[in-house]
C-alpha cells in the first residue's frame, strides 16, 4: 500500500462516511494535504479539529511516513 | 529544557516553535506562520526547534501537537501553520490576540529565544 492510500484509509477508519480527500503534494509521498468535513467538528475549536486528524494519523506521524502534514478541516453545520 | 520550554510558552505574549530563525527559516509552513503572524502585527518570540531533537520531543510532549511550527498566544496553543493562516485570513488571529494582549497589542516586534540544552 502506498503511503497515500494508507493516509486515507485511516482517515476513513476515523471519519467513516465523511467527505474527505487526501493529496500528495509533491509526488514523494510523504507531503500530505488532507481535507476533512466532518459533523464530528461541530461546535469544536480549530485546534480540536486539527487534534482529531492527527489521533487518525498518529502512526504515519509517528514513524516519519508523514514528513509535511496540511489540514484543512470542516463541520457539517 | 522541559521548564525553558514551559516559560517560554506561558510568559511569553506571542511564542512561535519553528524551523529555522525570522532571518533564516528552515521550512514553508514555518514561513507560513512566521508571515501570518507579522501580518497581524503580533510581537512574535520565536525559538528555533533544530538546534537540539530533545527540543520539539519536549515541546510536542507537553503541547500534544506533533508538529511544527505550534504558536502560543499567553500559554494557549493556538495551532500550526494551517490554522495561523485561517484565523489570520478570517480576522479572528486578531481578534484572538486583541483579547489575550490587549487592543494595543500590534507592535510587530519578532525576537529570537534560543534553547541551551
Amino acid at each position: 500500500m502506498d503511503a497515500r492510500t494508507r493516509v486515507e484509509e485511516l482517515l476513513r477508519g476515523a471519519f467513516p462516511g465523511d467527505e474527505l480527500s487526501v493529496e500528495d503534494r509533491t509526488g514523494g509521498g510523504d507531503h500530505f494535504q488532507v481535507s476533512v468535513a466532518s459533523p464530528r467538528f461541530d461546535g469544536l475549536s480549530l485546534v480540536e479539529q486539527h487534534r482529531l486528524v492527527y489521533d487518525a494519523l498518529a502512526d504515519p506521524l509517528a514513524d516519519g511516513t508523514i514528513h509535511e502534514l496540511r489540514i484543512k478541516t470542516k463541520g457539517a453545520a | 529544557m522541559k521548564d525553558q520550554i514551559k516559560e517560554i510558552i506561558e510568559g511569553e505574549d506571542v511564542a512561535l516553535f519553528m524551523k529555522g530563525t525570522p532571518q533564516f527559516v528552515m521550512c514553508g509552513n514555518s514561513q507560513r506562520a512566521l508571515d501570518a503572524l507579522r501580518r497581524a502585527g503580533a510581537p512574535v518570540t520565536a525559538v528555533d526547534i533544530l538546534p537540539d531533537p530533545q527540543i520539539r520531543q519536549e515541546l510536542s510532549a507537553l503541547s500534544g501537537w506533533p508538529t511544527i511550527p505550534q504558536v502560543f498566544v499567553r500559554g494557549e496553543l493556538i495551532g500550526g501553520a494551517d490554522i495561523v493562516d485561517e484565523l489570520e485570513a478570517s480576522g479572528e488571529l486578531q481578534r484572538k490576540l486583541e483579547e489575550k494582549l490587549g487592543q494595543d497589542y500590534r507592535n510587530g516586534e519578532v525576537r529570537t529565544v534560543a534553547l541551551a540544552g
